[in-house]
């Protein structure tokens, strides 16, 4: 490690630009430069000074801006090809094989690759996450390389800088002073402007706003605890996101919150009334029909009892009652369940005559429950009905035994035996939906279907996030951050006497430079300072000259 | 010098690691959501007690001392129906060496399970998770998954999906109590 010995005696780190101490520039390319490059205080970016071990090859790479910014680029990139087809969350398939199958068979090859990649589940494939993953250590890395020596050289900062420092700022002035105590009187203005001054021997110090330069920090500082907060979504406890599905008169334990449980009383749908609906809704309601005021689902919430186990739900303890609507959430123990969905008129109970096919006369009615059928059904008058199978969600005969492709009564169907005085041996008959079919031969008695009562289902969502207090901090440190960097600017103001008399006067600000032009021409005029010039100015008007002259 | 160098070293490789396993850590965690968030091989397995179909409580915990071949299912999952008779076969060989079945049916009613343990001549006790409770603490997808549960209480192994009676035969061996 080789450091730089500067003029003045100060010894710098290797990569430094500008001497720590008095300011002169230390490399050859600084001291070709008409202004100085005032960025860290032309201080060496830390991970500049050793690059030896591979862990300092590791943090190098990482504190570089540039590839930084191919982060950035490369989770823009691929977030956006992530737009291009549907992500797996709003795929009609649920399983990992038909969740691939759909891809390949919907979008062909391009979509078989899609999915290989995890572009399907962007946010959940784990080369994604570890981009997020390397832009946080990169923003973690590069502020702590930058802010460091910062910090460090802008409190160190001496009073008085050497003359090759004060002569490549922007504004610069060397001369005479035509007034008497020309830096007490500088002082006394500068106070009057808010700035703290410092003074040493024959030189001048003003400085304000140096809060302004930390504002690059505070910002990543935000960013990187939102990136936390997304983080711990991923661990179990933090964040839920599930949904149920829940009948009316129905109990079920609520996912992800164990020992709680919700019954559903009722779904209310209502919609708007085109009597009783303001005129200009009439003309709306007109137009496209019904319109929904109200989707509401009332439930019970219970809390199973310390000493209960799953499984064990006899002695609920009732939480309380409640009617979710839309945004109006049942809010218990750090959740939230929202009404999100419904189904109306799922089949409950089927109604049927059992009659005398060629009379028509009626032995009487039976209500076949679809949630709890029972065994048998008695008629009264040596009349019955037993229910040999029962097929819920009817799909067709296997081998000539009945199937059911799911537990929901969408479709249902029943094997039954019917008894009565006349057929005391009883006839067997498989009754679904406008179908009658008798396996053993005609019946002389049929089930004769009446009607249904039916029931609403209710899509409900739970959540949990214990995440969001920390995502609101990080989004509120980093605008302050935002604030701190974009409405503050740090400004600096020497003055100092030179051997021979004359002052010499210079100053720099991160920006606005026009706001401290006006402060410095304020100093000027109280003072008696000589006229500062804006070398940039005049660097750039000489351009323009140029320019205009070879157009 | 060399200690501050010594200490740069230190403290840059302590920032890289603990970053680094931030984000494996946050990345596996991710990776093996949704299949299984609480339970794994090697905890315990979560007490419950359901109904059989003759009305007889059972309890995970009372089994202490026994293999569990704890199996969920539902009448119209194929799989399920498939998978059964092998289940009942092995159930017989080795019920007196300390392995017990538990069939837990995923919530319909007394009839079509009753039925279907007829149907199928099913001789291993049958509850039903009538509210979803014990599903939802096993978080159990899909139909049929099956835990092993060793004589200590622990899960020995998870198996989503249809098991041939090779397999059934293998598992039991694997929780039967020494």
């Amino acid at each position: 490690m080789n450091n730089i010995i500067c003029a003045c005696g100060h010894e710098n780190p290797e990569g430094t630009v500008l001497c720590g101490n008095c300011g002169r520039p230390l490399t050859k390319e600084a001291k070709d430069l008409k202004l100085a490059d005032m960025r860290y205080e032309g201080s060496a970016r830390r991970s500049q000074t050793y690059n030896k071990s591979i862990i300092d090859k590791i943090w190098n790479f990482f504190s570089s801006v540039k590839i930084g910014v191919t982060i950035i680029i490369m989770i823009l990139v691929a977030a956006a090809i992530g737009t291009i087809l549907p992500q797996v969350l709003y795929v009609p398939a649920s399983t990992e094989a038909d969740i691939a199958a759909y891809y390949e068979r919907v979008y062909g090859t391009f979509g078989k690759i899609y999915y290989e990649l995890g572009l399907s589940d962007l946010y959940g494939s784990w080369w994604f996450q570890t981009l997020i993953g390397m832009l946080g250590i990169s923003l973690i890395v590069a502020s702590l390389d930058r802010f460091i020596p910062l910090y460090n050289s802008l409190k160190k900062q001496r009073t008085r800088r050497h003359e090759s420092f004060m002569k490549r700022q922007r504004l610069f002035a060397l001369g005479e002073s035509v007034g008497q105590e020309t830096l007490t009187k500088s002082e006394a203005k500068l106070k009057e402007l808010r700035y703290d001054v410092k003074r040493e021997d024959g030189a001048l110090l003003a400085e304000k706003g140096r809060f302004s330069r930390w504002g690059p920090y505070v910002n990543h500082v935000g960013l990187i605890i939102f990136l936390f907060g997304v983080m711990l979504r991923a661990l179990p406890g933090f964040y839920v996101d599930e949904t149920m599905w829940i009948r009316e008169g129905e109990t079920r334990a609520i996912p992800e919150a164990p020992g709680y449980y919700l019954e559903s009383k009722d779904f209310i749908l209502e919609t708007y009334d085109k009597e009783q609906a303001d005129e200009v809704f009439g003309d709306a309601i007109e137009r496209v029909g019904t319109i929904a005021s109200n989707y509401q689902t009332d439930v019970v919430l219970y809390k199973k009892p310390e000493s209960a186990l799953p499984g064990q739900t006899e002695n609920l303890e009732e939480v309380k009652k409640e009617s979710i609507q839309v945004n109006k959430p049942l809010k218990f123990d750090g959740f939230a369940v929202y009404q999100m969905d419904f189904r109306l008129d799922e089949l409950k109970t089927m109604h049927f005559v059992l009659s005398n096919k060629a009379t028509g006369e009626s032995l009487g009615d039976l209500a076949i429950d679809l949630v709890n059928p029972e065994t048998t059904y008695d008629l009264g008058n040596g009349s019955s009905v037993k229910l040999l199978g029962y097929y819920p969600d009817f799909s067709g005969f296997e081998n000539g035994e009945p199937q059911t492709k799911s537990p929901v009564p969408n479709n249902p169907a029943f094997l039954v035996r019917m008894t009565t005085p006349e057929t005391p041996k009883g006839e067997t008959s498989f009754v679904a939906i406008k179908q009658t079919v008798e396996p053993l031969g005609e019946n002389a008695y049929k089930l004769e279907f009446q009607n249904v009562d039916t029931r609403d289902v209710s899509g409900l969502t739970i959540r949990k996030d214990k995440t969001l207090w920390i995502l609101a901090l990080g989004g509120l440190i980093f605008m302050i951050g935002v604030a701190q960097g974009s409405y503050f600017n740090h400004r600096r103001i020497w003055i100092h006497e030179t051997k021979d008399g004359q002052f010499a006067v210079a100053a720099h600000t991160n920006k606005n430079w026009f706001a401290i032009k006006k402060e410095l021409d304020q100093v000027t005029e109280a003072a008696q300072l000589p006229l500062y010039k804006d070398q940039q100015d005049s660097e750039s008007q000489e351009l323009k000259k140029d320019g205009e002259k070879s157009s | 010098m060399a200690q501050t160098k010594q200490k740069r070293f230190l403290i840059r490789t302590l920032i890289l690691t603990v970053l680094a396993v931030a984000i494996i850590y946050t990345i596996y965690n991710n990776a093996t959501k949704d299949k299984f968030e609480v339970l794994g091989v090697g905890d315990e397995a979560p007490d419950f007690t359901l109904v059989d179909l003759n009305g007889e409580e059972h309890r995970l915990s009372d089994y202490k001392g026994q293999g569990v071949f704890l199996n969920f299912w539902g009448t119209w999952c194929k799989p399920c129906a498939k998978e059964m008779p092998a289940m009942d076969r092995q159930y017989e060989v080795f019920k007196d060496q300390g392995v017990q079945i538990l069939a837990v049916n995923i919530a319909q009613s007394n009839f079509e399970v009753e039925r279907f343990a007829d149907q199928y001549g099913l001789d291993f006790p049958i509850v039903i998770d009538k509210t979803k409770s014990v599903m939802e603490a096993y978080n159990i997808d899909p139909l049929p998954t099956t835990l092993l549960i060793n004589p200590d209480g622990e899960i020995e192994k998870i198996v989503r999906g249809e098991m041939t009676e090779q397999d059934i035969a293998l598992f039991m061996e694997q929780i039967r109590p020494e």
